[in-house]
């Protein structure tokens, strides 16, 4: 018990600490050896400009954490109303799989940013452009995930559906296959959340988007006013949001709708 | 009429391959209603690809299995099947994965109930019925599995070595229900098991085959009134005659 609670603060204590110290040598270094915050902004400098934009007049924080969410709930929304059907489809019927497979071998590995003027071709300067990147992104993570589930389905629990009355295809995707395939669809669109993150700001560097707001968008324009710490400022708030809905996602899936698994996501 | 007959069966594994298996050749069985049958005999003889035919669940290669005069051709829940190996549905709990096959069935939310109640009392589980099958022991697991294929209530039960992972108090309480409920709910049972000690407590009749290929070797009718006292002189005459049979010697 003593040794148990001695691990439980070392693991807040010693996090704490090398974050702590990588601040300090942060702020020694920009402030003592750079010395010019467009090469690098000390941390002081990243704070005050976080204040300012969080709660000065002018900051456009608040509507570009909206629209960027916007931008990525649409491209999961989407991502997810493919992949799953198409994985489902293919991990179950083998003549879906041979006749899909070599078509998606060959879009996946065009690179989800590679889409962008088509994106904006497609659906001009509207969010969902923008949306349409993150799908490319996050769809194929999905997909591989949702058959790749189907196909591990252990054979027992089809022939247990089978002599218990499951005998139609549809009943046995729905009843058996499905809730089987959970756990490995879940950690699809967990993977597929951290690509579609990543998509979201180069999609809103390069311009698709309804315009004017997205964390991506206007780290690019404080970028062209040379306001470096407000660059950083957006950085570390896209990180923390990547967490956060990780955290979030893992949360809600751990506890809702895998609770009968012994580890979790 | 026999309710299943089985006429010169054969299943071959990977036919015309170097790694061709000849796992059941010549198979020929008459199966009463309402008959208790025990299949024995060593590992590997095509005792649970006998049962997979009879499922539904494998093809033979040759020869028919016929229930009540029909072709199985695929599964039914009229013919239930209790795995060797672990068969729930871990996404599901105790009680979801006994109702399963009644929720299929269309059986209203409480008549499924009262029959999921009726089967965990049974096999001693009603306090796990909220229980996920990860929580639960192998033993504990495989009553599950039993209480499962009883609660769809089939007219044929197919059985692949079910007491395996018990206790041998589990094992015996178990053996005496399965006879009352097969006595009580008339249903035709195939039973797999190593023991000969259990096929001769529970069989009509008990069927030993051999291997390589899958084989019956002989078919001993259990003629001793139930309930059978494994103490009896009778009891183990036979059992010692069935293991005389099988090779093993008579100790
Ligand atoms: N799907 C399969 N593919 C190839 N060979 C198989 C397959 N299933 C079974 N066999 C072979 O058929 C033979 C009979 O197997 P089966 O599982 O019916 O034996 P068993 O009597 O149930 O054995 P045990 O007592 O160990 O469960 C074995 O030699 C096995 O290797
Ligand atoms: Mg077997």
């Amino acid at each position: 018990m003593a040794s148990n609670k001695k691990d439980n603060l070392k693991r807040v204590l010693l996090p704490a600490a090398s974050i702590l110290i990588f601040i300090i040598i942060w702020q020694i270094v920009a402030e003592f050896y750079v010395n010019n915050p467009f090469l690098l902004p000390s941390f002081t400098d990243v704070i005050s400009a976080f204040l300012s934009m969080a709660f000065g007049p002018k900051g456009s924080l608040p509507k570009d954490l909206w629209y960027s969410l916007l931008h990525f709930a649409i491209g999961m929304v989407a991502a997810i109303i493919v992949g799953i059907p198409v994985g489902v489809a293919m991990g179950w019927f083998k003549d879906v799989d041979i006749a899909l497979n070599p078509l998606i071998e060959l879009i996946r590995p065009i690179p989800p940013l590679a889409w962008i003027p088509f994106a904006i071709i497609w659906f001009g300067l509207t969010n969902a452009a923008a949306g349409f990147i993150i799908f490319i992104g996050a769809v194929f993570p999905i997909l591989i995930n949702t058959y790749t589930g189907f196909r591990e389905v252990p054979k027992v629990f089809i022939e247990a559906g089978k002599v218990l009355g499951c005998t139609n295809n549809f009943s046995l995707i729905r009843r058996v296959a499905f809730p089987s395939a959970i756990p490995s669809i879940m950690s699809g669109i967990r993977i597929s959340m951290g690509v579609g993150w990543m998509c979201l700001v180069g999609a809103e560097i390069f311009g698709a988007g309804s315009g004017k707001y997205g964390l991506g968008k206007n780290l690019w324009t404080y970028y062209n006013l040379h306001q470096m710490p407000s660059v950083v400022v957006y950085m570390l708030i896209l990180g923390f949001i990547g967490i956060f809905i990780d955290l979030i996602f893992r949360h809600y899936v751990n506890k809702q709708m895998l609770k009968w698994r012994e580890e979790d996501l | 009429m026999s309710l299943l007959s089985i006429e010169n069966l054969r299943k071959v594994f990977s036919e015309g391959e170097t790694d061709e298996v000849v796992a059941l050749e010549g198979i020929n069985l008459e199966i009463e209603d309402e008959e208790f049958i025990c299949l024995v005999g060593p590992s590997g003889c095509g005792k649970t690809t006998l049962l997979r035919i009879v499922a539904g669940l494998d093809t033979p290669s040759s020869g028919v299995a016929l229930l009540a005069g029909n072709e199985i051709l695929g599964p039914d829940p009229e013919r239930g099947m209790v795995f060797q190996e672990y068969s729930l549905f871990p996404w599901l709990s105790v009680i979801d994965n006994i109702e399963f096959g009644l929720e299929m069935k269309g059986v209203s939310k409480k008549a499924r109930s009262e029959t999921s109640e009726k089967y965990l009392e049974l096999v001693g589980l009603k306090q796990f019925a909220g229980s996920f099958p990860h929580e639960l022991s192998g033993g504990m697991r495989q009553r599950v599995a039993i209480a499962r294929a009883l609660a769809n209530d089939p007219k044929v039960l197919l059985m692949d070595e079910p007491f395996g992972a018990l206790d041998a108090q589990t094992r015996n309480m178990m053996q005496k229900e399965l006879l009352e409920i097969w006595r009580r709910a008339k249903k035709t049972v195939i039973f797999v098991t190593h023991s000969v000690d259990e096929a001769v407590f529970l069989a009509d009749r008990i069927i030993i085959m051999s291997p390589r290929p899958g084989k019956i070797k002989e078919i001993v009718a259990v003629d001793i009134p139930r309930c059978r006292e494994r103490t009896a002189p009778e009891f183990a005459n036979l059992r010692k005659y069935v293991l005389s049979l099988m090779g093993e010697g008579t100790i």
